[in-house]
């Protein structure tokens, strides 16, 4: 590092360095840059650390929804006076495996350190070397504004003794290395089960039902276990691995914060790791299927009514027989995330619209147009119904109510510039 | 407009002036080149998705008749009259042709049909003239200075970025069964196959036979399966939903530049768009040798320079050689003395049909797709002898469904009253059962067939507006009778109760809608005293301005355009990437 700060000078690495008075010695190795970026682009930093619309990368100020309210992101740019420049290696790697920050206040859990405390000592410090080499932006954070009691960070440390225990991760000997490394991605730097696990009423993991699907900012994460109706079960390992890198494969396509993920995160990692991540994930028990509910009468006018609204509107492009357009138009035969348990996905998709996500591997980021303004709540509701219990497909009926829930959500998202 | 208010931007390798199909082809090619490319298009950005979704695309009020996506004539538009001795009057409504703004541009409401012109039509003039003898004086017609060989693996390249339907006629000169035995040959099987048929095209394809000719489903840029082209952009299968010609496509089914190329482009660092910005004028360094950029409006009213090493023109037809018009490019044409090439050649085409009435079969005119038809190719170019006929070219015969929309299509026999009882009456009878079989022909181009500058009417920018003086001639009225009458006799052969066949008379009238296929007025050819740009569509006057689209026509074959104006736009990305680009100068020498 020193040698590098007399040579480059004004580089943006030894600059940081500098102001950060880093007398520590870094490792600046590329090889340990690039382990810290590709461990940055599997923890997704970018996605809640820059705002939306035209923000910095990774200069925070994200507004972050969560059931007690809303949190800005912080700055993680080398800025010694709004970023992290001033931070010591001991304080990062306290932040990510503690959940502290520099002053020993705790950090929200919207940061995901009850996953990232599964990283070791020295992917940590690689990601931090890899932050180190980004460009400082000044860029103050804004105050989260979170409900009582919440609002008061010392609350956290009831929250943390509850739900949060710290320890890396430890590799499971029966098991195989890569196997072991997907389970270390997906607990770890990958926290999949922020959104995919469900949450306690404080927001803390249900441990046992991991990756059993969860609510996230008005999406239902679906479950990615590996049982069948509802889960991963009938993707392959390659399924998955076409999935992640781009965006789409024949049974499914990305939206919402997925699409994010994917285009920010899981497209960029190498297929090494994405194998890891599917074969782990495929090997959770996703539980019993779900039996099936009571077989709808075909008369039922809700069914007509539902038939002949996804004849109508739906049709074009998920095909009659619900098989869609692999790749392109997912089909809805047999597709898991229309068949969660939860149809806050469904109901939302119906009513925005929604846009997959665009990657190298497949450029064309094609969309559903929003039916907000064209069908009413019941009508969704029948239609949402109808495919989610068509071509042997079944799920719970989705009820009017429930559409009007979620439109009253999304409006209030807008008006309140959230996610 | 003067020149001193405009700030100057940083220069950039290479400027391209609108932003549709061709611009969209050079912008992606000049970026895999590893040039720095800005775009600069007047209209708005869009793309399939968020502009043209399936929830509210089908519009017929919206985009049919209140035109929301074409040119508008309070900011842009032309003079028109039919000859040089009457005076031209602005044309203040959209009617004949209906040029786009916006990204895309016409691209995107066409109807995608997508031919190659017959290696004949790139020889026009001593094709015809070794056959015939020599032409009329006041016939301008020439040859391209590029022949279908040439063309042939660029045609290609347009037709799998495309993904067109199709089924081959000619395979490196084999004919096969079921395509246009008349085509040139290619090298290989269109990308997907041909679309499925309905109805109506099948009873003319049968009558077609019956009468001895060759039909074929026709070219379409409308997708038969899902296709991912070879730059890994996705279309899918056409849903038959009718609505192509005037329209956006949301179920990316259409081929255009958002649908093909722009998920890819988009995402370069080397590549930028302007959009709402309206380039004004190119400009020249002072030994006139060269482009040195271009002045351009912004939405907010403010002007700039954008320095380039290369300036491409890509905007439509009429506004290519009215922007080298403006900018004192070459020398305008004049039809007194036959001097200057800028505006010459000017050429449409000339449309006639014959409707065909039946009682029992239900033709569902409605399912339909822009390019979904049968056409047979026997009357086209010089397929047929013209001997004693008085005249030269052709054009194809076809039977289409498409645009079944209620507001636009109301099928009525001759003698219908024009509204009221007897006319609903009459549209309610017919509109289910009833066939039109199109003639599209060839306009040859004429001495006093041009374009130049008006001297009284101006755009919003305060410029001269471009001045169209065109009129069909013998040579127009006696091909596009011809067609007319084979296409009756095919008619006959359908077994209907009643036909109508409608020719094309008197003046060109520019207020019906007939075609968007204008060109000419920057034609290419061999020699710099016959053609406005070379070969590879240079400038011969400022060899790093090349001008792309149907305006570099010498005349218009009996084809739609967009397959050669897409080939011969990779061509010419061709000869800069190989060529000109190592060595920058006339690629041609004069």
């Amino acid at each position: 590092m020193k040698s590098a700060t007399c040579i480059v000078g004004i580089g943006v690495l030894a600059f940081a360095g500098m102001l950060a008075g880093a007398a520590q010695a870094a490792d600046t190795s590329f090889a340990t840059i690039e382990r810290g970026r590709n461990l940055v682009n599997a923890g997704d930093c970018v996605a809640c650390h820059t705002q939306k619309d035209g923000g910095r990368s990774f200069a925070g100020g994200r507004a972050i929804e969560t059931p007690f309210g809303i949190i800005y992101s912080p700055n993680i740019t080398p800025d010694p006076e709004t970023g992290i420049g001033a931070w010591s290696d001991e304080d990062f790697y306290r932040a990510l495996h503690e959940g502290r920050r520099p002053d020993g206040t705790r950090l929200y859990p919207a940061f995901p350190y009850p996953y990232f405390t599964k990283m070791t000592r020295d992917d940590v410090m690689a990601i931090r070397a890899y932050l180190n080499t980004l460009p400082a932006v000044k860029n103050r954070r804004r105050e989260a504004a979170l409900t009582w009691p919440l609002n008061h960070r010392t609350v956290m440390r009831g929250w943390d003794w509850m739900f949060f225990k710290p320890g890396a991760f430890k590799p499971d000997p029966n098991k195989s290395a890569e196997w072991n490394r997907g389970a270390y991605l997906v607990q770890g730097a990958g926290h999949c089960g922020a959104c995919h696990t469900p949450k306690n009423a404080l927001g803390g993991d249900k441990t046992d039902q991991a990756l059993q699907g969860g609510a996230v900012q008005n999406w239902f994460a679906p479950k990615i276990a590996g049982n069948m109706r509802d889960g991963t079960g009938a993707w392959s390992v390659d399924d998955i691995v076409e999935y992640l890198k781009t965006g789409r494969n024949k049974h499914s396509g990305t939206a919402g914060l997925m699409a994010e993920v994917v285009q920010d995160s899981t497209s960029k990692l190498p297929d090494t790791d994405l194998k890891a991540i599917a074969t782990y994930i495929k090997d959770v028990d996703g539980g019993p299927n779900p039996p099936p509910p009571p077989e709808r009468e075909k008369s039922d006018p809700k069914t007509v009514a539902g038939a002949a609204i996804f004849a109508d509107s739906c049709s074009a492009c998920h095909a009659p027989d619900g098989k869609g357009v692999p790749h392109m138009f997912p089909p809805l035969e047999h597709n898991a995330n229309v068949q969660q348990r939860d149809p806050t996905t469904v109901i939302r998709v119906i009513l925005q619209g929604a846009q997959t996500a665009a990657t190298d591997a497949k450029p064309t980021p094609f969309a559903m147009p929003a039916f907000n303004w064209k069908l009413k709540d019941d009508q969704i509701a029948a239609v949402a119904t109808y495919v989610r219990n068509a071509w042997g497909n079944h799920a719970p009926p989705v009820d009017p109510g429930q559409v009007r829930d979620m439109r009253q959500k999304l409006k209030k998202d807008r008006a309140g510039g959230g996610s | 407009m003067a020149k001193n208010t405009a700030k100057k931007l940083p220069a950039v390798d290479c400027v391209l002036v609108g932003f549709g199909w061709t611009g969209a082809i050079l912008g992606q090619e000049l970026t895999d080149a590893g040039l720095n490319v800005v775009a600069i298009e007047r209209g708005s950005w869009r793309d399939a998705s968020t502009d043209f979704a399936v929830t509210f695309a089908q519009d017929e009020l919206r985009y049919m008749w209140r035109k929301a996506l074409f040119e508008e004539p309070a900011r842009e538009t032309l003079t028109f009259r039919n000859a040089p001795s009457e005076e031209a009057l602005p044309m203040r409504h959209l009617g004949s042709f209906l040029p786009a703004t916006g990204v895309g541009g016409a691209g995107i409401h066409w109807n995608g049909q997508t031919w190659r012109f017959l290696p004949s039509d790139f020889v026009a003039r001593s094709h015809n003239e070794q056959r015939y003898g020599k032409l009329p004086d006041d016939m301008t017609v020439q040859d391209w200075g590029v022949t279908y060989d040439e063309l042939e693996p660029h045609y290609d390249k347009f037709e799998y970025l495309c993904g067109i339907s199709g089924k081959a006629g000619n395979l490196k000169g084999q004919i096969q069964e079921g395509g246009n035995p008349f085509e040139g040959p290619r090298a290989r099987e269109y990308p997907n196959p041909p679309l499925d048929m309905v109805y109506g095209p099948t009873l003319f394809e049968a009558a077609a036979k019956a009468t001895g000719h060759k039909p074929f489903t026709c070219p379409a840029a409308n997708m038969s399966r899902p296709y991912t082209n070879p730059l890994g952009v996705q279309l899918g299968p056409c849903t038959y939903c009718g609505f192509c010609e005037k329209f956006g496509c949301g179920n990316y089914s259409k081929s255009s530049a958002q649908t093909t190329i722009l998920p890819v482009l988009m995402r370069k660092k080397n590549f930028e768009l302007r959009t709402e910005c309206n380039v004004l004028k190119v400009l020249k360094d002072d030994s006139a040798k060269r482009a040195t950029g271009v002045v351009y409006i912004d939405e907010q009213g403010e002007e700039w320079e954008q320095p380039a090493e290369m300036v491409i023109l890509c905007a439509f037809a009429h506004h290519n050689p009215h922007l080298m018009m403006l900018s004192n490019i070459g020398r305008i044409y004049d039809p007194q003395t036959g001097q200057g090439l800028i505006g010459k050649n000017y050429a449409y085409q000339i449309v006639s049909g014959v409707d065909v009435f039946f009682d029992d079969k239900i033709l569902n005119p409605f399912v339909g797709a822009g390019a979904l038809g049968v056409g047979v190719d026997e009357y086209n170019g010089d397929n047929f002898d013209h001997s004693g006929l008085g005249f030269i070219g052709g054009g194809y015969l076809a039977c289409w469904n498409t645009n079944g929309r209620p507001i636009e299509h109301h099928p009525t026999p001759k003698d219908t009253p024009k509204w009221g009882a007897q006319w609903k009456k009459a549209v309610a009878k017919n509109y289910l059962t009833t066939a039109t079989i199109s003639t599209h022909g060839a306009v040859m181009s004429h001495r006093t067939n041009y374009l130049d500058l008006d001297p009284t009417y101006r755009n919003v920018y305060g410029q001269p507006l471009l001045r169209l003086t065109f009129d069909y001639t013998d040579n127009e009225h006696k091909m596009s009778d011809y067609l007319t009458e084979r296409a009756t006799d095919i008619a006959k052969a359908m077994k209907a109760r009643e036909i109508h066949p409608k020719k094309r008379t008197g003046h060109y009238d520019i207020v019906p809608y007939q075609t968007t296929h204008n060109t000419g007025g920057a034609i290419m050819g061999a020699d710099p005293k016959s053609s406005a740009v070379n070969r590879y569509l240079q400038s011969w006057d400022l060899h790093n301005l090349f001008v792309m689209g149907s305006c570099v026509f010498p005349q218009n074959p009996g084809y739609n355009p967009t397959g050669t104006v897409g080939a011969l736009t990779y061509w010419a990305a061709h000869a800069i990437r190989t060529q000109y680009l190592k060595n920058p100068g006339p690629l041609v020498q004069s």
